[in-house]
Parts: structure tokens; sequence; C-alpha cells
């Protein structure tokens, strides 16, 4: 199989309907913002989907046992996005549900961004752009060196990608040729002033992912069928590491936040506004 | 120095498997024979000191010990912030030694100068910082550097420096050196400012005054209690380093005086590179005589704390 540079037309996106798990998923994200006040709301909404089925069902873990060395690693290089995150892995058991009501108080261990060290289930503290991929690299080369069968999982983002520390270890993965390692990258084009397309343009995305090594496809990152089967298929090539590109609506799921950039990050939220998520996402959408 | 510190790291990962090497873009054959022999373990990375060193810290959490080398100004200025989340604050146990500590690139210019890199260093939580006066030294650092724990910064000289360590006195991280005792007064000393403060405190012994030598090896974590045991014998303290005198071994010995509470009145100097770029080329030496970081500069000012 040989890279071509030209990238299929995008997946489109918003034609998928969400369904009751993905709305509870984002009721619930909802109710921890409310109890922190504040958060990431859209850059956690368009998590959820790829969250579920990583969660759900392609990683091997054990909630109980978060350290287990057979595990796969799953690295939020998107660490703002974390709520999504926090979310699922109270659901999984990694910690109790009460902890998502702490999120961001003196007491509490989930904070804006996700910690290594505090909070069980997660690999690596990040926030600071830039720095996932590169220790899920680290994480993929040590699972080699160490001959160990697990596998290694990362999100990044758009915005993300306009930090060149993401293309060196792009370059790295595929140097070292880690079919081990698969990277969803939440390509949903807007940041946090405006689009990707007018603060720094990535196009043609998937085909630069190509242009350094990846093995790429591209989904609709809100289709969960189609996530499911797009992971099933990784690794794509035996020698290359696997780029998901994952065609994203920012806020997906409540159409006041959806591509509306207030909502990338709230700091604070208020309890009308808690009000009109809750009933956006109780809604047959 | 280097080579000494890089053949250590072969010896090591030769018997322990969790020794990892890591290089951005170094010299033709460096470290071949690990290369050949562990291949698995031995990374050229390329010139993105960036990803590297997370890649490293990553290696580090899942149990890896990873040592990573470069000229000291790539792995402290270019990629301060993946040391200061990733090494500092995952306490990962990475060694980053860095090459040309201070102004051994002379001639390559500001660019290549690691002058600060003590400095940015000391505010990092956890890290540790090692500067050796010579590659015996080095050798005795290097078996302790396996399971120190948490992230360590080694900072090289030049290379053929001269040899003035003395292994009667042992080697320990974090342990500072008395090398010499004096009476009238004491200079501090890290890396390979040792040489000129042993050549300054003979000088002076020859009018009669009495320079007590303290070699401190490790800046982070400073050694207060040595310190503190020695300056308080005497009535002026010098400290000698070959790094601009904001935030380094200067100023680790002045917060430490500062906040002392000694009996008698204290006289106190930093001799070091000033607040500026390095501004001429020429060599190490030329460019530590330009700033006075020599025998005959810590003389003049042991002379002038002491009004002698």
């Amino acid at each position: 199989m040989t890279a071509t540079l030209s990238s299929p037309k995008p997946p489109p996106v918003n034609t998928v309907k969400l369904d009751e798990r993905s709305l509870a998923l984002r009721r619930q994200i909802v109710r921890t913002i409310e109890r922190g006040g504040r958060g990431h709301v859209g850059s956690a909404f368009c998590l959820v989907e790829m969250l579920r089925v990583l969660y759900d069902d392609v990683l091997r873990y054990d909630a109980t046992n978060p350290r287990w060395p057979e595990r796969d690693r799953f690295v939020l290089s998107k660490g703002h996005g974390c709520l999504a995150l926090y979310v699922l892995l109270a659901e999984k058991g990694f910690f109790p549900e009460a902890e998502l009501w702490r999120f961001c108080k003196p007491d509490g261990m989930l904070g804006g961004h996700p910690e290594f060290g505090k909070i069980p289930g997660v690999e690596a503290s990040t926030g600071s752009l830039g720095h996932g991929l590169s220790f899920a690299v680290g994480f993929a080369l040590n699972a080699r060196i160490d001959k160990a069968a697990h596998r290694v999982f990362a999100i990044c983002s758009d915005g993300e990608s306009n930090e060149g520390s993401v293309w060196e270890a792009a370059l790295s993965a595929a140097k070292h040729r880690l079919s081990n390692l698969t990277v969803l990258v939440d390509y949903n084009k807007q940041q946090s002033y405006s689009t990707t397309y007018e603060v720094l343009d990535l196009d043609p995305f998937a085909d630069k992912w190509r242009a350094f090594g990846w093995a790429v496809e591209e989904v609709d990152g809100h289709d969960v069928a189609a996530l499911r089967a797009a992971l099933a298929r990784a690794p794509f090539h035996a020698d290359k590491p696997t780029a998901i590109i994952c065609h994203t609506i920012k806020g997906k799921g409540v159409p006041f936040v959806e591509n509306n950039l207030n909502w990338h990050h709230k700091n604070k939220v208020t309890e009308d506004e808690v009000k009109s998520l809750l009933t956006a996402l109780e809604g047959d959408r | 120095m280097r080579k000494t510190s890089l053949d250590a790291v072969y010896e090591l990962a030769k018997r322990d498997k969790r020794v990892v090497f890591i290089g951005s873009d170094l010299g033709i054959g460096t470290l071949k024979q690990f290369k050949a022999e562990m291949p698995e373990r031995f990374f050229m990375e390329g010139v993105s000191e960036a990803h590297l060193v997370t890649m490293a810290a990553g290696l580090a959490l899942e149990g890896k010990v990873v040592y990573i080398n470069t000229i000291a100004t790539f792995l402290t200025r270019r990629c301060y912030e993946q040391v200061c989340l990733d090494l500092s604050l995952h306490h990962t146990n990475v060694r980053l030694i860095g090459s040309g500590g201070g102004v051994v690139y002379a001639p390559l210019g500001p660019t290549h100068q690691a002058i600060e890199d003590i400095a940015i260093f000391r505010t990092l939580p956890g890290m540790t910082i090692v500067a050796p006066c010579d590659a015996e030294e080095m050798k005795r650092l290097m078996p302790q550097t396996l399971d120190w724990d948490g992230p360590m910064y080694i900072r090289l000289g030049k290379g053929g420096d001269a040899v003035v360590s003395r292994p009667e006195l042992g080697f320990q991280i974090g342990k500072a050196l008395l090398v010499r005792e004096g009476s009238d007064a004491l200079i501090v000393t890290t890396g390979i400012t040792l040489q000129p403060a042993l050549a300054a405190a003979a000088q002076l012994e020859q009018s009669g005054i009495s320079a007590g030598v303290l070699h401190m090896h490790t800046v982070k974590p400073f050694d207060t209690e040595a310190l503190l045991a020695q300056a308080a014998r005497v009535p002026a303290i010098l400290s000698i380093e070959e790094h601009t005198i904001i935030g380094g071994l200067g100023s680790a010995v002045a917060e430490t005086l500062a906040e002392a509470d000694f009996n008698t009145p204290k006289r106190f100097k930093r001799i070091g590179i000033p607040d500026v770029f390095p501004d001429k080329y020429g060599s190490q030496a030329t460019l530590l005589a330009r700033y006075g970081i020599t025998a005959e500069g810590a003389v003049a000012e042991v002379r002038k704390l002491l009004g002698r």
C-alpha cells in the first residue's frame, strides 16, 4: 500500500443523530460544569463519540487497577477537552462519580486539565498543547523495547497541530514505524480565536499526516459506527502509525453551542445556561 | 568530560536494561558501541529537542532511565516547557547531559553559550543540577545517576579540564566537598571554577590569606548546611561560576547567606558573567578572563572583601 497525496473528500458531518448514550454523556458533562462553574464546553462536546468508542470498545484497561501493566495507554493530548474524559473515567469506575461534583474545587482531584499522579487512568499531564503525541511515542517505543503487546492511543486537536512539536513527534513515530500507535485527530476546524482556516490553515490536513509517513483515514467524528469500524481496522498499515482524522463539530449536540466560539471555554456558566444546555440535550435531535 | 559521561552511560546500559540513550543529532560515531550492542535502546532522534524530551518522559514513566545528550543551550532553552512539565512536573527519571555548559563554545557565539542554564533549571521543582569539575569527578557522579529519584541536569565542561578533584574526598550527589580549608575567606565553586579557585587559594596563601574552597558540584539540591558551616568561620565569602551572576550558584549562596543568622558580619561577592550576552569570540579561557572568572579575579575580589 502506498501513501497518496490525494485526499478523499472528507465525510460530511452533523448528519449523525446522537443516540441516548451520547446525549447522556453530554448531560453529565453539563452537570460537572454546573458544579465547577466553568469549563471547556465546546471542546469536550466534540470528543464524546471518540472517547466513548475508545472506552466502550477499544481500550483494554482495568479500572480497579489503573496501572495494570498490560493496559492500553491513552493520552488526551487535547487536555482542555478533559470533561468528556472525566465523565467516562467516572462511569467506568476509575474514581467515584462524586469526584465530578468537585471539578475545579479546592478539595477536588479533577482540574481544568488532566493530571498524571492525581487522576487514576490519566497517563500524562496535558493541557499545554503539543506534548501528548510525544508522550504517546515514548509509550509506544517502550512497548516495542519491552516486546509488550499493549497499544497506545492519543487524541490530538487541530489547533494543537499549530505546534511544531506535534510534527516533530509525527516524524519520529513514522521513523520508528510505530504501528502500535493510533492517533485520533479532532478536526473541528475551530480554535480559540476563529476558524483554523483563518488562524493557521492546516489543509490539506490528512495529506500532511500522510506526507509525514502515517496511514490515514478520515471519518465523521460523531459517527459511532464509523469510529468503531475505523478503530477496528487500525493499525491501517503494518509499518506505519495510524492517524484517524475525525471531522467534528465543536460543541456538537447543542445548537447554540455548535461552532460558537463563545462556548470554547466558559469562565462562568450561569444557571440559565445550564438549564438551556440540559434541555437541548434532553430532546430527540 | 563528555566522553567520560557517555562512556559511563554505555556501561550503565550494559548492566541495567532500564537505561535508554537519546541523542539529537550528535557527532558521527557517538556511542557506536552502544548502538551496535543495544540498538533497541539507542535513539538518534534529530534536531527536535521539544519532542525528544517529552518522548524521554514517556519512556521514563514506563520505568526506563533515559539519558539525553546534546548541546546544553538546546536542552535548556529550546525545550524549557517540556523540561518543566514533562520532566519536572512528572518527576521523571530523565538525565539531561548538556554539552558545553557556560562559555565552552565561545567561538560559536551566544546561540551556543549556556550561561543561564543553571538559573532557569534551579526554579524547577524536583530538578537536580550537577556540574562536575573534571572527568574524574564525572566518573564518580555517573554511577549515582542511575537510581537517583527524579530529573537531573548534568552540565558538561569543555573536556581536558585539569584534574583537581580528589578521590579521597568521595562524592555524593547533593553534598558539597570541602576541597580546602581556610580561616579568612571561603571561595564557593561549581563546575570548572574549582580549578581557578584552588589556584587563587594557593596564591592568597603566599600573601598570608587563608582561603577555603567549597565545591558545590550539585547546585540543586543545594547543600546549605555545608555552606553555612564553612561561611560561619570566615568574614569573606566569594562565589565564582561560569554562568550569569543572576540565578545561579552565586544567587544560591546569596540567598542562603542572607537568610542565615551569623554571629559575625560577612562580606560577600559574586564572580560570574554580568547581565549581558558575551560579545566577543576567542576561547573559553579568553571569555572567562574577560569577566574575571579566573584565579586572578578571585584573588583580587577576596582581597577587596578583606581589605588586605
